[in-house]
Order: structure tokens, then C-alpha cells, then sequence
């Protein structure tokens, strides 16, 4: 007899689970890359609220991490990826993408650069065989390290403020670069990045650093109303922010069993990462096609009239042909606006025709809605605190 | 040079007109007494390092259309709802409120299991009422004697929305509008404290006590709004109540409108029986094709026209108009977190609206001193500690608590306030808190004072009324403020109003701000960046 056990606990807990759990009052759980992840702590509204207004704390153990290293590490990336990894300088994070042959997107993530050879990516899909299968010919060697790294993200006005009374002088971090402060006998990483579009940071360190970092924070921060936050809230502030998640507004290459189903850079609106000029990258000559006869879909934020939440809801051109969808949509707090992601069919965006058709459920039955949507400018909510330097203090 | 508009006051409503009418093309100026903007919708820093909501202190009827069409939260608005709320008992009890609707059901099966389960069919009740009003705040009320179009289409819009009740529903309607709030709540609950805690709403700048009939509509004042559609919340402004009036002087600013603050108006100028302008308190005259008062009706006219260019019956309703003060207000800076021992370590209950009146009789009392003219010995306050969720307005640490006092009346005995009854109020107030979190006083280092005096002479509230005129169903709808003239108009052309003494009332709404301004756009054939109303579904 073997002893495994995992299939009587399918999911991991996170080295902040004896902290998370307590919180959890709702024991609201769902599943994020195989750990089990807050959908809330008991309170959404004042959850989401804490993180425009005060500090929020999410645990992002579960991203999927892959460390980077070697003499080509450069190469490598810059083959993989969309940006150049070469420009980016040590001590800096930057926001990519990568795609298959047919330029078709994998999957987004963060990437940071810890050394001249050294880089972590952080995304939300596994990807160790096509890392290890773009690694041949270089010499550079790929490790999948979730596990290795904790990560707490610490978001809203007031994380510099509860940063610095937990002894961290953030200061002089600009946005997407990152630096190491002491914390007990070792030390973490604290780069001002962010799913929120808020000021905010994420902060990295051991396993064995979680639960001491997380008491500390929580009592430095306790002046400030600091509060864990589920995926919900976080959910909201990031689709005011504008941002997508894969699986979520689009389907990764990699897994669409519908051959219609993939979508490339310049489809979903992340265009501007492609650097065309740092020679070849997997996907360059699909996507050079793609440039010149134009995406067939694109991605945008819509403004919908009223005060229903269009998720799930299709798109029309002049109320009738079926145009696109949306992928995410909420009602906004921070800018009481109704807003959407949407991917459309360029033929349709042109003709600036494009309706909603909502239903909105109400005491078991629906309410049928067709509205005029405009397309708007994304981030939806872009404060000025969020780049502000020094980081605004309250 | 000659405005379009020249509005008479900068508070929130009169702000929201000028933001609308300036967004339409028109030149606006807003002109104000004070040094500073905001009207009751205001805050001022007297204190060093603390931000208080000087008047209005909670957000909930503000309209969310209006924020959306001013773009308010690019201009710095944010509305932070709050969690919790509790009244303290005699003897060291209490009754908590909680966002969540099962913790809530179960502190209130503390005190009845019955009250707890009817409480969901109390709040379906309410929430029916509210589904009737909601539509009503951003329409013109039709004028019932009149033969216009547009008057027969709204008041055959209005029958339509009576004819699409049960007939059961429309009796429950019409009882709720004039009963009192202690007989509509005897319908569905036992427990005295309970009802303490749901009748505040009903006497919220109200001179009426929970048992004077008129006194359930006023209920529903308070519960017809929203914090991101959830109906019946409220919550604060960041940054304090003025952080309203600031966005919409931006707002208004970035569409190429006027403030001019420190001159309040004197006299409205009116000229063969138009009015062109305002002369102000230092002489200056700004001209404008309309003049529109943000002051209440009984300020407007019987202050600042001159009573010859009115008719006369309209002056006698003017002055009938019941605009009774009933309570005064104290901003309070602390310097440390009080404690209240009744409540339960951690509880969120410390970051809602405290109470200390634990039943309706109690309530009545306090109101039979007003009656008596006299505030109350045992008054009702509604605590709220703002800063347990805004981190902006005190150094960390530090708080700001705002109580609303019920009863003050605008004249004690007969004669006008004194500072030592202003100070005789501040006292009886502060020990009633200090009874129910000991230490209390030891935390004070500044109190701001208001009684009926100062919110008049202040604010300009005709006998310190907050709703620039009760909110009873005689002086709602069409009857507001006075009967032929609840169309924003008045009896001098290009005259306006556009105040809280206007259809849909007082509270920080805006609904008369923005009705006013459709109105005006509407004359002037004018075409503003106004979005339909939201649909009730």
C-alpha cells in the first residue's frame, strides 16, 4: 500500500491558510490552481471596499510560478515572449504575454527580473512543457517553483502607509519595480505591482516567512482597517480596472477544444506588447499576417446604460446580428457606472451599432433588456495615486 | 456681462443644476455666502487635523444617475458604505444590526424570535413602498389643475403606476403615508428595543414624534436610496460629507462654470416682473436670464423678493409652508477610539450609527419636550464614527464622531437660543454618550456645536429645518413646496427654485437639483447630457 492521500484533499492550502481559515467566517472556498482560494471572508461590499479605501491583504500563493535561469535566459525569453526581456532591468517587473505558431495567446503573466540571469514568470495556466520544449537550444534551465514562494498581495490608498509602519519604506519603489527588505532573520521581496489598479504591492517571501509576515501586517495595518479580501472583491476592482484573466475573457490556446475558440494578442487588445523589432519570437510571422489584414476580433470596454450588470450577455449589431459577447461585467462602485469586457467582431465595431441584450433575473424570472452600449477607453477606474511618486500617504 | 444662470446658493443641489446647466452650453455662476462651498453638504477642518461632516453626515439618496452624468467619481467622489449599527439598552444590554442578514436575524431572535422572522416581511413591505417612490424622485410632479399635455401624461403615468397595485396594496399605501411610524411597526413587532431602532428613520429631521401620524412616510425617506443598489444602505463619503459638494464644484468648474464665494445674495432683482439678476451683501450685481435659489421657499421669497412682486396667496402658503427645526448636531474630535463595554470585543457593530434610545415611549418623551420648547433632557442621538472606515479625514488613531440629536427645537420657550442653552444641549448630550461608553468625555478634544440658531444663521435653513421643510404628505409631491408651484417654478418668470423645499425633498438626493435643471433645459429647448432615469425591475 502506498499512502497517498491527496485524493481525500484534492486541494493544497496555502502557507496562509491557518490565518485565512480563521478569518473565513462564510467558509467560502473555491478552487485557483489547485489550492483552495477565499471567494470572500463574510462581506464582498466592505472587502471591495477596502481595497478602494483603506488596505486589503489576498493571498496569491496559488499563481503558477516558473523560474528562469542560464547564460540565454535574455534569448529564451525574448523567443517565448512578446516583450523584450532584455530591456527590462534588474529589479523590474513587466507585464507580458506569449503565444503559439499560429501567434494564438497562451497565456498572460508577470515577469520579473531578479538578476542578469535570473527571472521569475507568474501566470495563471501551467505551462512546463511548452517552456521546456521553447528551451531547447538554450542554455538556460526552467523550474516550476509555486510552491517555493509565498506571496501576499497588499493593495489599496493606504498600503504605503500600513508598508511603512510595518517597518517597510516603500518610498521610492516605483510602479513595476520591485526591492528586498529585511524581515526577521531573512528578508522579502516587495514589488509595487497589482490586479487592482490601485496603489498597491505584492509581496514575496518563503513559505516558513507567511504566517509571521501576514501577523505582522495585520497589526501594523489595523489603523488603517488592512482586511483579507476573496476573489469576489478582487474580481470587481479588477474589472474596473480593465484587466482580463485567462479562462476567464479569453480561452488559452492550449486548451480550446473549438477550433474558433483562440485568440491573438492583437485580438485581445495586448497589441502594444509586441515588440516587432527584437527579432524573432514564436508567433512573430502569424501575427505579422494578422497585422496586415487586421484582427477579426477585438477586445473593449463598453459603458451600459442603466444599472444591471450585463455578464454573460451577447452582443448585437442593430439589435440583430449577433456581434460578440461579454467575457466580464459588473457594476461599478468607483465610478457608479454599469461597465463590460467584450470581446466583438471588428466588422461589427466599426459600424458602431452595438447593443446589449441583458437578462436580468428578478424573483426567479427575467427581465429581457436590449441597450445602446458605448465603447470607452480601459482602465474603466484609473486614479492618479496608482502612478502617483511618492506613493501617496494617508 | 449677463449669465444664463445665476444660482443662489452653493449647496448640493443648487451645485448639481448649475453642473447640469452648464454642461448644456449655458454661462453659470453659482454665488454663495459663505467662504466656503457645500451648504449642508459640508466639510470643514476646525479642529487641526480633523475633517468633520459639519451637517449632513451618511450618503444614501444621493442619485446615482446624477453621479454618473457629472462624472462625480472622476472628480474625486466615493462612497464607502458602512458595516454594523447598535442601540444600547438601560441596564447594559444592547441591539446589534448586522450587514449580514442571518448574524442579523439571530441577534434580533435575542430579543424576539418572533421579531426576527417578521422582520423579512417588514423589509418586503418596505422594499414594495420603495419600488413605488423609486420612480417618482427624478419626475416633474404633474400639477393636478392643469390641462397641459404634459400634466395629463404625468398624471395618467401617475394613476397608471396607483392602477397597477392590488387593492389590498393601495389601502397598505395610503395607511402607510399617514399612520405613524409606532403603529406601523406595532404591525409586525413585539420587541420594544426593535422598534426603538427601526422608528429612528421615521423622526430624522422630523418634527413629528414616532407616534404623530405622518411620521411612517418620513421612514421611508430614509430607505428609498442605495449604496451600489443596495436599496435601504447608507454609507459614507470619503473624505466627509463635502467631498459631494467638491466633486460637483469640479464638475461644474470643468464644464466652464462659475463659483464666487464670501458675498451672500441680498436681493433678487426683478424687473417688470422678471427676474435678472441678484444685487449681493457688498452691492455687486451679477446678471443672469434666470435666477435660481438654492435657498429654502421661505428664504427665497419672504426674504429676498420683494413681497409686492408676489401674489398674495401665494406669500400666505409661502408662510404657511411648515419648515419646524427639530434637531441640532454635534461634531465631535477624539482622541482615541471609545469604547462601549456593552458590545462583544471585535464586534463591527462600533463602525455603524449608535443609538441610545431604546424604545418608541422613550423617543415620544424626548419629543414632548420639543413640544414643551424645550430640546430634550433625554434626547435621541444617531453616533456615527466615520473614521472607523475613512482613513482620511483624522490622523490614524484618532477619530471623528458625528451624533444627530433629536429634539432641539428652534426656539427655546418662546425666545431664541442662548449660548448657555447651546452649551446645556452639548452637556446633556455628551453625558447621555458618556452613560453608555465610560471615559468618553477624557477622549474629547473638540466639540462643534449646532442648534437650530447656528444651522440657520450658518447654513441659512429657515428655523434650522435639514429638509428645508418637513417632509409630511401635505407638503409632498405636487402640494411641494406649495400648490401650483411644484414645477421648480415660481409666481416671477425666470425665477426658480431649485432647493429641498422642491419635489422630492431634502436629504443629500439632488433629484430636485436635476428635475430643476430638466425643467429649464426643457424650456430652453436646450438639450443636456442627462440619462434616462434607471428602470425599477
Amino acid at each position: 500500500m502506498t499512502v497517498l492521500t491527496h485524493f481525500r484533499t484534492p486541494l493544497l492550502q496555502t502557507p496562509f491558510h491557518a490565518r485565512t481559515s480563521a478569518a473565513n467566517v462564510l467558509n467560502r472556498w473555491g478552487p485557483w490552481g489547485g489550492y483552495m482560494t477565499a471567494l470572500c471572508f463574510g462581506d464582498a461590499d466592505m472587502e471591495y471596499t477596502a481595497i478602494r479605501n483603506a488596505a486589503s491583504v489576498y493571498d496569491l500563493c496559488p499563481m503558477v510560478k516558473y523560474r528562469i535561469t542560464g547564460k540565454d535566459a535574455v534569448g529564451y525569453l525574448n523567443r517565448l515572449t512578446l516583450r523584450d526581456a532584455g530591456k527590462l532591468p534588474v529589479g523590474a517587473v513587466h507585464y507580458t504575454g506569449w503565444t503559439d505558431d499560429a501567434g494564438k495567446l497562451l497565456d498572460d503573466g508577470t515577469l520579473f527580473r531578479h538578476g542578469p540571469e535570473e527571472y521569475l514568470i507568474c501566470c495563471q495556466e501551467r505551462h512546463l512543457p511548452w517552456f521546456l520544449a521553447s528551451a531547447e537550444g538554450f542554455d538556460v534551465s526552467v523550474a516550476e517553483v509555486t510552491e517555493d514562494i509565498a506571496a501576499l498581495s497588499l493593495q489599496g490608498p493606504c498600503s504605503a502607509t500600513v508598508l511603512a509602519a510595518a517597518g517597510f519604506d516603500v518610498s521610492t519603489l516605483k510602479p513595476f519595480r520591485m526591492a528586498t527588505f529585511p524581515f526577521g532573520k531573512g528578508q522579502i521581496t516587495i514589488s509595487r505591482t497589482g490586479f487592482t489598479g490601485d496603489l498597491g504591492y505584492e509581496l514575496w517571501m518563503t513559505p516558513g516567512q507567511a504566517l509571521p509576515l501576514w501577523d505582522h501586517l495585520m497589526q501594523a495595518g489595523a489603523p488603517w482597517g488592512i482586511r483579507p479580501i476573496g476573489t469576489d472583491a478582487l474580481n470587481l476592482a479588477r474589472i474596473e480596472a480593465g484587466f482580463i484573466i485567462t479562462n476567464m475573457d479569453f480561452v488559452p490556446a492550449h486548451q480550446a477544444v473549438r477550433e474558433d475558440r483562440p485568440r491573438s494578442p492583437l485580438e485581445l487588445g495586448l497589441g502594444w506588447m509586441i515588440d516587432w523589432d527584437k527579432g524573432h519570437f514564436t508567433g512573430r510571422r502569424a501575427l505579422l499576417a494578422e497585422r496586415e489584414r487586421g484582427p477579426e476580433w477585438q477586445m473593449v470596454g463598453l459603458d451600459v446604460p442603466g444599472n444591471v450588470s450585463a455578464e454573460g450577455s451577447i452582443l448585437y449589431h442593430n439589435k440583430r446580428q449577433e456581434a460578440g459577447f461579454v467575457t466580464a461585467a459588473a457594476w461599478s462602485p468607483a465610478l457608479k457606472a454599469s461597465v463590460a469586457i467584450a470581446q466583438v467582431q471588428s466588422k461589427y465595431l466599426k459600424a458602431n451599432d452595438l447593443w446589449v441584450e441583458i437578462y436580468a433575473l428578478r424573483e426567479l424570472q427575467y427581465a429581457k433588456l436590449m441597450l445602446p452600449v458605448r465603447v470607452v477607453e480601459r482602465p474603466f477606474f484609473n486614479p492618479a495615486r496608482k502612478r502617483a511618486m511618492p506613493p501617496e500617504r494617508t | 456681462m449677463t449669465y444664463d444662470a445665476v444660482i443662489v446658493g452653493a449647496g448640493h443641489n443648487g451645485l448639481v443644476t448649475a453642473s447640469y446647466l452648464a454642461r448644456a452650453g449655458m454661462k453659470v455662476c453659482v454665488v454663495e455666502k459663505n467662504d466656503w462651498i457645500g451648504g449642508a453638504a459640508v466639510s470643514r477642518e476646525l479642529y487641526p487635523g480633523f475633517t468633520y461632516s459639519n451637517c449632513s453626515y451618511v450618503s444614501s439618496l444621493f442619485r446615482p444617475e446624477i453621479m454618473r452624468d457629472l462624472e462625480l467619481p472622476k472628480h474625486g467622489l466615493q462612497i464607502l458604505p458602512y458595516e454594523g449599527g447598535a442601540v444600547f439598552q438601560e441596564g447594559g444590554g444592547y441591539l446589534g444590526m448586522f450587514r449580514d442578514h442571518d448574524a442579523n436575524r439571530r441577534e434580533f431572535a435575542r430579543h424576539s424570535k418572533r421579531d426576527a422572522e417578521a422582520y423579512d416581511i417588514y423589509a418586503r413591505d418596505v422594499l414594495r413602498f420603495c419600488r413605488f417612490i423609486r420612480p417618482m424622485l427624478l419626475r416633474t410632479p404633474p400639477d393636478p389643475s392643469s390641462f397641459r399635455p404634459r400634466d395629463l401624461a404625468e398624471l395618467m403615468w401617475l394613476g397608471r403606476q396607483m392602477g397597477a397595485l392590488s387593492e389590498e396594496m393601495r389601502a397598505r399605501m395610503v395607511q402607510f403615508w399617514t399612520m405613524s411610524i409606532a403603529d406601523f411597526l406595532d404591525q409586525y413587532f413585539e420587541s420594544p428595543v426593535i422598534k426603538g431602532y427601526l422608528a429612528v428613520s421615521a423622526i430624522i429631521g422630523t418634527a413629528l414624534g414616532p407616534m404623530s401620524p405622518g411620521s411612517a412616510y418620513v421612514l421611508l425617506h430614509h430607505y428609498m436610496g442605495d449604496v451600489d443598489g443596495n436599496v435601504g444602505a447608507w454609507g459614507f463619503a470619503r473624505g466627509g460629507m463635502g467631498s459631494i459638494t467638491r466633486a460637483l464644484t469640479a464638475s461644474l468648474k470643468a464644464a466652464g462654470g462659475e463659483v464666487r464665494t464670501g458675498q451672500g445674495v441680498e436681493k433678487i432683482l426683478v424687473q417688470s416682473g422678471r427676474a435678472v439678476g441678484v444685487v449681493l451683501a457688498n452691492g455687486d450685481e451679477v446678471r443672469g436670464k434666470r435666477v435660481i435659489s438654492n435657498m429654502d421657499v421661505k428664504r427665497t421669497f419672504l426674504k429676498h423678493v420683494d413681497e409686492a412682486e408676489l401674489p398674495d396667496d401665494f406669500v400666505k402658503r409661502v408662510k404657511a409652508f411648515k419648515i419646524r427645526g427639530s434637531s441640532g448636531k454635534l461634531n465631535i474630535a477624539l482622541d482615541s477610539t471609545p469604547v462601549f463595554p456593552a458590545l462583544p470585543e471585535g464586534a463591527p457593530n462600533i463602525r455603524g450609527d449608535l443609538h441610545f434610545t431604546d424604545s418608541i415611549e422613550k423617543m415620544e418623551r424626548g419629543y414632548d419636550d420639543w413640544k414643551n420648547g424645550r430640546f430634550s433632557r433625554d434626547p435621541f442621538q444617531d453616533v456615527m464614527i466615520p473614521t472607523m472606515i475613512d482613513p482620511t479625514m483624522t490622523p490614524p488613531g484618532k477619530h471623528f464622531m458625528s451624533s444627530f440629536v433629536q429634539y432641539a427645537p428652534p426656539k427655546i420657550e418662546g425666545r431664541d437660543w442662548t449660548d448657555a442653552d447651546r452649551d446645556a444641549f452639548r452637556d446633556t448630550c455628551l453625558n447621555q454618550i458618556e452613560t453608555y461608553s465610560p471615559g468618553f468625555k477624557d477622549r474629547v478634544l473638540h466639540v462643534e456645536v449646532r442648534t437650530p440658531r447656528e444651522l440657520e444663521a450658518e447654513v441659512g435653513l429657515t428655523e434650522g429645518n435639514i429638509f428645508q421643510g418637513e417632509l409630511t404628505f401635505d407638503q409632498l409631491l405636487f402640494n411641494r413646496p406649495v400648490p401650483g408651484y411644484a414645477q421648480y417654478r415660481s409666481p416671477i418668470r425666470d425665477l426658480w427654485i431649485c432647493g429641498s423645499s422642491t419635489h422630492p425633498g431634502g436629504g443629500v438626493m439632488g433629484a430636485p437639483g436635476r428635475n430643476a435643471a430638466a425643467e429649464m433645459l426643457r424650456e430652453a429647448g436646450a438639450k443636456g447630457g442627462m440619462r434616462d432615469a434607471y428602470a425599477v425591475l
